[in-house]
């Protein structure tokens, strides 16, 4: 078993040879039968990435992505959850007006009305991390304003009347606040947003009251697993009024050793000090698995690359994946490339993995309800087509 | 019962999935429960948040004669939305921006308890901040002319009187302009 392994895991330097080959998808032969079907799922494939994948940033090699998020609602008409149909459409076509009529701003952008999508394809949605749970389930007059690069969206009718998010690749807090104040200055001018002097922006949930204001950073910290040392720094990062999630925020799980670091306080400090204290913490996370890293490779750079050929082999040649299965050898493999030892594997394609290997994608690029046996098979192909 | 997956362990988990009306049954040990992944989005794991609020709310602060937020606010009952103080224990979202007036005795407990803090210093709408601003200035400007008034100055008072009800307008149609 171990020597199949260790041949696949050599396997990576064939591939590596190929890579100037136009034939790099040489061995889904089955595709030159169906190469329309192919091309429709090149385009599918294609629709699943967004900006904040790219891999590139400050800190990208421990970073992946820096989101802002706005709460605001509408003076006067009850928040989301409480609200009637009318009071939900009313909210809506404001909005909608607003965003047509605002065309030098938003000519760009497109509207997307939730309730008018599959299911599949507002889950396809959740998992680029556009929109939240809350309104793959009830997604009645709720709607989705996108930049053309899919950075900045405006949801309509979520837990709040509006959330203004940016999203981005590596740590870039500070760009992605000036992305969601701008727009919020935008709206002002013409919403009346519920507000008061004291507890600043009233929000559905006490706990955004004031500024309404979740910043948060996706992190990978495999070194500071892999030596033990997780929990211990993250009950510190909770001590200091951060939360720690999975990748799919409240009460996702943790998966692929990615954690999602986000303030928990919102009154009582400006917008800048809430983002600069999360700054403040990360910046202490990435040097402390950037030692995690040192120390592992002091223990054996050998013993590393072994751990990333190994999981590059699974993942190349298996051919029943579950997802968090996949998750772990994905994080084993980024490890290799954030190490430079793995050359051939851009951290694009590795984060675009994470939200290709998801249910609600698989389904999508297979136009289809896929048995759970089906995904782990549809997973590993696409892993394979993906990766060099 | 043993594992269907890996045939080892002790099946103590049955897990039923209905996807699309089509019903599937596993029973799984709980290490391969787990390694199945199929967690993934489930829809029921959110974190209970009404019992987190209880949690908090259950914590007498220390030394405190202070009420617990949920006696605090008893019975009362939105006026704007009709959701009651109960329900939004329960549910922990308020139904508008009125809930924040009426609830206020306990519920600005809470959110002290939650935010340790309970006064907002950030962002300010720019024009409901320039109407803070001037409604901050005729309250000056009033305590000011009692001055006047009271040194028999009636025609300084007389002045400012006129000076306030012009900044009275300004924010009166201010605020009205807004909601057009």
């Amino acid at each position: 078993m171990k020597n199949n392994e260790r041949k696949q895991g050599r396997g990576k330097k064939v591939f590596k040879e190929k890579e100037g080959n136009p034939g790099l998808q040489g061995e889904t032969e089955k595709e030159l039968d169906h190469k329309g079907a192919g091309i429709i799922e090149d385009q599918k494939r294609a629709e699943m990435i967004c900006t904040w994948m790219d891999g590139t940033g400050p800190e990208a090699d421990i970073v992946i992505n820096s989101r802002m998020q706005l709460a605001r609602n509408i003076k006067g008409i009850p928040f989301p959850c409480l609200a009637t149909e009318e009071q939900r459409e009313k909210v809506f076509s404001l909005l909608e007006k607003i965003f047509k009529e605002q065309q030098e701003r938003f000519s760009a952008y497109s509207l997307i009305n939730l309730s008018g999508l599959s299911p599949i394809k507002r889950q396809v949605l959740t998992e680029k991390q556009l929109i939240s749970l809350l309104m793959v389930r009830e997604p009645e007059y709720s709607a989705l304003l996108l930049s053309p690069d899919e950075v900045m969206g405006i949801l309509v009718n979520e837990e709040d009347h509006l959330l203004l998010q940016a999203l981005l690749p590596g740590l870039q807090l500070e760009k992605a606040w000036e992305a969601v104040s701008c727009h919020d200055d935008y709206l002002e001018e013409v919403i009346d947003y519920a507000f008061c002097e004291e507890l600043g922006y009233l929000t559905a949930c006490p706990t955004k009251v004031g500024t309404g204001l979740r910043a948060s950073a996706l992190l990978h910290l495999p070194a500071l697993v892999i030596t033990g040392q997780i929990n211990r720094i993250l009950s510190a990062v909770g001590q200091v009024g951060l939360a720690v999630e999975g990748i799919y925020g409240e009460g996702s799980q943790m998966t692929g050793r990615l954690f999602q670091i986000s303030n928990q306080v919102t009154l009582g400090q400006t917008e800048e000090e809430i983002w600069r204290n999360l700054y403040g913490v990360i910046n202490k996370l990435i040097n402390q698995e950037r030692a995690a890293r040192e120390q592992l490779l002091n223990a054996g750079r050998e013993k590393l690359a072994d751990r990333a050929g190994r999981a590059y082999g699974i993942l190349k040649h298996a051919r029943l994946l579950g997802f968090q299965e996949a998750m772990q050898l994905i994080s084993d493999v980024r490890l290799g490339v954030e190490m430079g030892m793995v050359d051939n594997i851009p951290l694009k394609t590795l984060n675009e993995l994470l939200v290709l290997i998801r249910s609600g994608c698989l389904q999508n690029l297979k136009e289809k309800t896929l048995s759970h046996y089906e995904r782990d098979l549809e997973r590993s192909v696409q892993i394979q087509k993906c990766l060099p | 019962m043993i594992c269907q997956k890996c045939a080892k362990g002790n099946a103590n988990v049955h897990l039923t999935k209905i996807v699309n009306g089509e019903k599937t049954e596993y029973f799984l040990c709980e290490v391969c429960a787990r390694a199945q992944g199929d967690f993934e989005l489930s829809f029921d794991e959110e974190f209970p948040l009404h019992q987190f609020f209880s949690d908090i709310l259950e914590i007498i602060p220390p030394g405190g004669t202070e009420k617990l937020p949920r006696e605090a606010s008893e019975g009362l009952q939105c006026t704007s939305c009709g959701l009651t103080y109960a329900q939004f224990m329960q549910i922990g979202r308020l139904g508008c921006d009125s809930c924040y007036r009426i609830f206020s005795p306990g519920l600005h407990s809470l959110i002290r308890r939650l935010h340790g803090n309970q006064k907002h210093i950030g962002k300010v709408p720019a024009r409901a901040g320039s109407s803070l601003k001037l409604k901050k200035e005729v309250e000056r400007m009033r305590s000011e002319m009692q001055k006047k008034i009271y040194e028999e100055d009636f025609e300084g008072a007389a002045k400012l009187r006129d000076e306030i009800r012009q900044l009275e307008d300004q924010v009166f149609t201010g605020g009205e302009g807004l909601e057009e």
